[in-house]
């Protein structure tokens, strides 16, 4: 097999991020709860057993060691207000919060401390920290292991906040992430970490604010972000029989958002529909339509439309769950109320 | 729980120690004053955390610092910024909202911080500080720098949950942290024997396997002799300490606050405890030091605030397109 055609998952694509920064960089630190696994016990070959609750950082420990690769206690406000203070006097840390939903609880070290160090110290300040989290339905875990969260971040001045759709863009955007000197939240989506892309053996950056055409099309525009760029896709191919030529934006950063390629788009095909496994209100869909019912509106030829999970907490029973989740089939429908 | 080892007894502080603890004690009660006659006279506008009345603590454990360790403040953070070496200039400045202040007027008074000074920042939340040092501790053990990081918090944040995570995370990770905590009997207009389940913040030590040690948080000696040790012993690889002060603060939670909620005869009581003159009377009894001198350093407190003030006063607001600068270090 030659490098080229290389395909791995998007939980090895992070652990190869990951570990080439650290070998890069000795100031890269990985912190979280059970990054390893079996903490203390190094001695009876019992560490490193998990690699994260997702398996994403596996072996990571057994190469750089407990000093660079640290379990913490399940302490979210400890640990992350540690990786703000580590990032502001000269480390590079990667913090893990396991799912995005526990934000509830340590929400003060992002929002009131990483976001605004730099800010507030009038510029002498930098907070170099990268926080990976899990978001998303998709895997029966129910109303508080699956939301999206994203617009959380969003909404802060301070942080960046990217969201792959790939293993291609998880390796590009988690090592830009690392290498950038303000705060990155690196959002990946569960039902993304098996699946498998080709992914360059070497190095590279994506870089953070960069939208994607995912496929080029004349007559619609759908935008789409992590799991919905696939669904996007899927609908695209679905619309061929309709009639309908789709372009496909995946949208990769949110922050900061790539508006000209979004709106160069929607000008051109008149027609949008943006699609988000977040809640509708104040998300990331309402944010889009907004931009482009202010930039674009006179090359619209019909309303900005959205499809989002419902204003309803993510429920457990697999039927309801697949249900809350936009599908092809959804973004289909809405899209035809455009012709 | 004591030190874990025996170590050589804290060499009591010398005379020309004790003169930079009243000159570092004598300068934030001027720079505290100050403002309240800014405020008081309309040239200022705002309002403010004053430590007047806990001198002591800030000028005895910075002065067990070196220059470059670390140190996490508070809302209540013009002593720690003061005693940690920022410019007084800088800080009136900043208070003013100038572009000339610490945080080019971006800030304000729970905001200032200096980098250059380990001053990694005041905070407007109450406990977020802990962590926070915690993370510069983590720095000085990966990076073997041999810096210490000092984390100030007060009674109040004795019982939020960022300080037990952090006790907890410092002791598990054995990081070169000392918490400091001022116990000022009050979180805002709460009394800590109402809010808090222990006799003394320091108790909960124990339920994090550090040594927690009481000082007397009037007295800058012993405040420095404790606070010595403590950083001692985190520097030397030991693990962190928590220390609590035992103080008191003259203004109310803010400068506006009638604080109502204490009567008049406590704070007499503790007044008469004041750090300035407990030090005043050691200095003339040990050392010989003449009324004059004091008088001499107070003067020259004031002529620095003069100073501060004018520096102040001459420099300019910030330019509007500030308003969106210093927000990300790129933001394409």
């Amino acid at each position: 097999m030659t490098a080229e055609e290389r395909v791995i998952t998007t939980r090895e694509a992070i652990n190869e991020a990951i570990r080439d920064e650290m070998r890069r960089d000795s100031s890269v630190i990985l912190l979280g709860e059970d990054v390893a696994g079996g903490a203390g016990r190094e001695a009876e070959g019992l560490a490193d057993a998990w690699g994260g609750a997702f398996a994403e950082y596996k072996g990571l420990q057994t190469e750089f060691g407990s000093e660079r690769v640290l379990d913490t206690p399940i302490s979210e406000i400890g640990y992350l207000g540690a990786a703000v203070g580590a990032a502001a006097t000269g480390l590079r840390p990667v913090a893990e919060l396991m799912f995005v939903d526990f934000i509830g609880v340590c929400l003060d070290p992002m929002m009131n401390q990483a976001a605004f160090l730099r800010f507030m110290s009038g510029g002498r300040a930098k907070v170099p920290l990268t926080l990976i989290t899990h978001i998303g339905a998709g895997i029966g875990m129910a109303a508080q292991h699956s939301k999206m969260l994203y617009s959380f971040f969003t909404h802060i001045p301070g942080l960046k906040v990217v969201v792959p759709s790939s293993a291609y863009y998880a390796k590009g955007l988690l090592t830009a992430a690392i290498r950038d000197d303000d705060p990155v939240v690196f959002c990946i989506h569960k039902l993304l970490l098996g699946k498998q892309q080709h992914v360059p053996d070497e190095a590279y950056e994506f870089p953070i604010g960069q939208a994607r055409i995912a496929r080029e099309g004349n007559d619609l525009t759908l935008i789409g972000a992590a799991l919905t760029t696939a669904t996007c896709m899927e609908a695209a191919e679905v619309l061929v029989a309709d009639g309908v030529d789709s372009e496909v934006i995946d949208l990769l950063s949110l922050s900061p958002l790539d508006e000209e390629t979004v709106l160069a788009s929607v000008r051109r095909t008149g027609r949008v529909v943006v699609v988000d496994e977040g809640f509708p209100r104040c998300g990331l869909a309402t944010d889009v339509a907004s931009l482009v019912a202010d930039k674009a509106f006179d090359h619209l030829d019909g309303p900005v439309k959205k499809v989002t999970a419902p204003h309803a907490p993510v429920p457990f029973s697999r039927s309801l769950e697949t249900a809350f989740m936009p599908s092809a089939t959804d973004v289909r429908e809405v899209a035809l109320q455009l012709f | 729980m004591s030190m874990a080892k025996a170590r050589q007894p804290s060499p009591q502080p010398s005379r020309k120690q004790l003169l930079e603890f009243y000159e570092s004690m004598a300068l934030i009660r001027a720079f505290e004053e100050r403002f309240v006659a800014l405020v008081t006279q309309g040239k200022l506008v705002g309002t403010g955390h004053l430590c007047v009345g806990q001198e002591a603590v800030a000028a005895g454990v910075c002065g067990a610092l070196e220059e470059d360790d670390y140190v996490t403040s508070t809302h209540r953070g013009h002593g720690h910024c003061l005693a940690k070496g920022v410019d007084p200039n800088e800080m009136m400045a900043e208070l003013f909202g100038k572009t000339t202040g610490t945080s080019k007027g971006k800030g304000g008074s729970m905001h200032i911080a200096d980098f250059r000074k380990g001053m990694l920042g005041a905070n407007g939340i109450v406990g977020a500080g802990m962590p926070i040092a915690c993370g510069a501790g983590l720095t000085a053990k990966l990076t073997k720098s041999g810096r210490v990081a000092v984390s100030f918090f007060g009674d109040g944040a004795a019982n939020i949950g960022s300080f037990h995570e952090a006790l907890n995370l410092a002791s598990v990770w054995n990081l070169p942290v000392v918490f400091v905590c001022e116990n000022n009997r009050y979180g805002e207009a709460t009394p800590v024997e109402y809010a808090l389940a222990a006799d003394h913040v320091a108790d909960r030590a124990v339920a994090y396997r550090m040594p927690g040690v009481i000082a007397d948080g009037q007295d800058v000696v012993d405040v420095y002799a404790k606070a010595r040790e403590a950083v001692d012993h985190a520097r030397a690889g030991e693990g962190p300490v928590l220390l609590e002060c035992e103080t008191y603060r003259y203004y109310g939670h803010f400068l506006g606050d009638a604080a109502g909620y204490r009567t008049a005869e406590e704070v007499e009581s503790f007044r008469s405890r004041d750090c300035l003159i407990l030090l005043a009377e050691r200095l003339r009894r040990d050392h010989e030091v003449g009324e004059n001198q004091l008088d001499g350093i107070r003067a020259e407190m004031e002529a620095r605030l003069d100073e501060a003030f004018a520096f102040a006063e001459a420099s300019d607001d910030p330019a509007l397109d500030e308003l969106t600068t210093d927000v990300y270090v790129s933001y394409p």
